[in-house]
């Protein structure tokens, strides 16, 4: 026990073993995972990114246990995702904060009430600590003064924020980020960026970072994921994308990242 | 691929499509009925939900109850009278408010009003991906969304059917005694002396089946939006879905309410 616990503390958070995964009718299916295997270093920032179709958000709903996959394995913590119960897969989520491209707010409940709604439905905290610890929230994150407004009051980065502060309310061990400057403009995506730093220094959780917000999201990355026609490519710093031999990540580096010929 | 084997092809997918859609609403049936037992209980929601199903249908039940029965009035007068048993108008109106159109009508005007825009709630949150938020904080949909519908669904239901009853009668009265002439001693007395239990509790029963079924299938719908085939996406996806909703459950009611006749009468 001492020892799985130990392996857990030290071990990646995440690992994809041979993970394949089709879409469409049976007929004409697409294949969008072609046997991807890597894993997620604990406490680090993975960066997930790619072209758009080639899976990036797949891949975290697959994390999520949102999706199967139709062969291979999904580990969280050493848990296989893919063969866990309703209600173990439902305790797993606990580990999550998830901040998804539109911000996925309950649009009928105040900016107040949906930062709450984790904490009234998975804690036993009073009322009065939720509305402290709320408040705290809504003051980090410089949302002080908007917190009965409804999320179709607010602006695209606000929302953001606020689906941010609804993420890390439960202390989670691990948030997914899902294209989370979608939308915003230069100014606001900075915005968006500095406040992901300020937020994992302090709680150092281990983020997974889908965009397309190339090259300045790479600055934020311990790991760069790049997903190229269902196969994976990992690698540490944006030199090594430059220097890879493989024609299809020469092409990729070439449109991202300047000319390198 | 020759004609039969795309005919052949074409069927077999067409089945496992029905047999997978059976499925998802089985397994979804099934996860609102364990909501039931799961904490924390939703009262301010179902206060909500009980306002919007019950109190919020209470006008369009009202009118549709007291035109239905003025109808059923001068209708049964017209025909009684050629038999010279115009005294037997109360018996006729109030068996057949009770009986058949009381429960129908209140779950064909429920679907209308309620499924519909329970389906077309669920359907965008699933869209816009509120449900698989509710899902990444571990907190059931079933429990949180759906089960506090079918329970003020279940309460609403079978009391507007009671009040469409009710006013139903009234409206026959008012037509056949009122307007018509009928004998109000006669017409009352029909009542007392046709209506009994029975006939009571199978409306009772019909109503209750009534509003599981409308929204058992309009929860199920909004809820599997993506996986409906040929229902399109985004806002399309659910404006499709919707109306499929209102006329499958339109349908299995007025299915069920054969069926039930049938069995119980």
């Amino acid at each position: 026990m001492i020892a799985e616990t130990e392996q857990d503390q030290a071990g990646p958070v995440v690992e994809f073993i041979e993970v394949e995964k089709y879409f469409g009718e049976w007929g004409q299916r697409h294949r969008v995972l072609h046997g991807v295997s890597y894993s997620v270093p604990r406490g680090k920032t993975t960066v997930i990114a790619g072209g758009s179709g080639q899976g990036k958000s797949v891949t975290l709903k697959l994390i999520l246990g949102l999706l199967k996959p139709d062969n291979g394995r999904i580990l969280v913590d050493g848990q296989d995702v893919t063969r866990l119960s309703r209600k173990k897969l439902r305790d797993l989520r606990m580990k999550f904060g998830v901040l998804f491209q539109g911000a996925a707010l309950f649009d009928s409940l105040s900016v107040f009430e949906n930062i709450a709604l984790p904490l009234r439905e998975r804690t036993r905290l009073k009322e009065q600590e939720i509305q402290d610890q709320v408040a705290a929230t809504l003051e980090s994150l410089e949302l002080t003064g908007h917190e009965n407004k409804f999320p179709a009051q607010l602006s695209g980065g606000m929302q953001k924020r606020v689906g941010l502060a609804r993420a890390l309310q439960l202390d989670p061990e691990i948030v997914l980020f899902d294209e989370p400057t979608t939308g915003l403009d230069p100014v606001m995506t900075r915005e968006i960026y500095d406040l992901f730093r300020r937020t994992q220094e302090r709680l150092g959780y281990t983020a997974i970072l889908v965009s397309h917000d190339i090259p300045q999201v790479f600055d934020l990355a311990d790991q760069i994921v790049l997903l190229n026609n269902g196969e994976v490519d990992t690698f540490t710093n944006v030199g090594q994308i430059k220097d890879s031999e493989k024609p299809h990540i020469r092409e990729f580096a070439n449109m991202t990242l300047g000319d390198l010929s | 691929m020759t004609f039969w084997t795309r005919f052949l092809f074409r069927l077999g997918d067409g089945c496992l499509y029905v047999l997978a859609d059976v499925g998802r609403m089985g397994i979804f049936l099934l996860a609102v009925l364990a909501g039931l037992f799961k904490r924390p209980f939703r009262g301010s929601e179902l206060l909500k939900q009980l306002h919007f199903i019950g109190v919020g249908s209470i006008a369009v039940v009202f009118f549709t109850a007291l035109s239905s029965g003025m109808v059923l009035g001068l209708q049964g007068v017209y025909t009684l009278q050629r038999f010279g048993a115009d005294g037997m108008l109360g018996s006729g109106v109030a068996l057949t408010l009770i009986m058949e159109l009381g429960p129908i009508l209140t779950a064909l005007m429920v679907a209308g009003r309620v499924g519909s825009a329970m389906c077309a709630e669920i359907g965008i949150m699933r869209i816009s991906e509120q449900i698989d938020a509710l899902e990444c904080m571990a907190v059931d949909p079933f429990r949180y969304l759906i089960t506090p519908k079918f329970i003020a669904a279940m309460i609403s239901v079978p009391l507007l059917t009671a009040m469409f009853d009710v006013v139903g009668i009234y409206g026959g009265y008012l037509a056949g005694v009122k307007l018509l002439g009928v004998s109000s001693g006669s017409f009352f007395s029909g009542i007392m002396s046709s209506v009994t239990n029975h006939e009571i509790q199978l409306g009772l029963i019909k109503s209750i089946v009534f509003a599981f079924l409308l929204v058992w299938i309009s929860t199920g719908r909004g809820y599997y939006v993506l996986q409906i085939r040929g229902a399109g996406f985004g806002a399309e996806s659910v404006s499709k879905v919707t109306t499929q909703a209102v006329v499958l459950s339109s349908i299995s009611v007025l299915i069920f309410d054969y069926l039930l006749t049938a069995v119980l009468l």
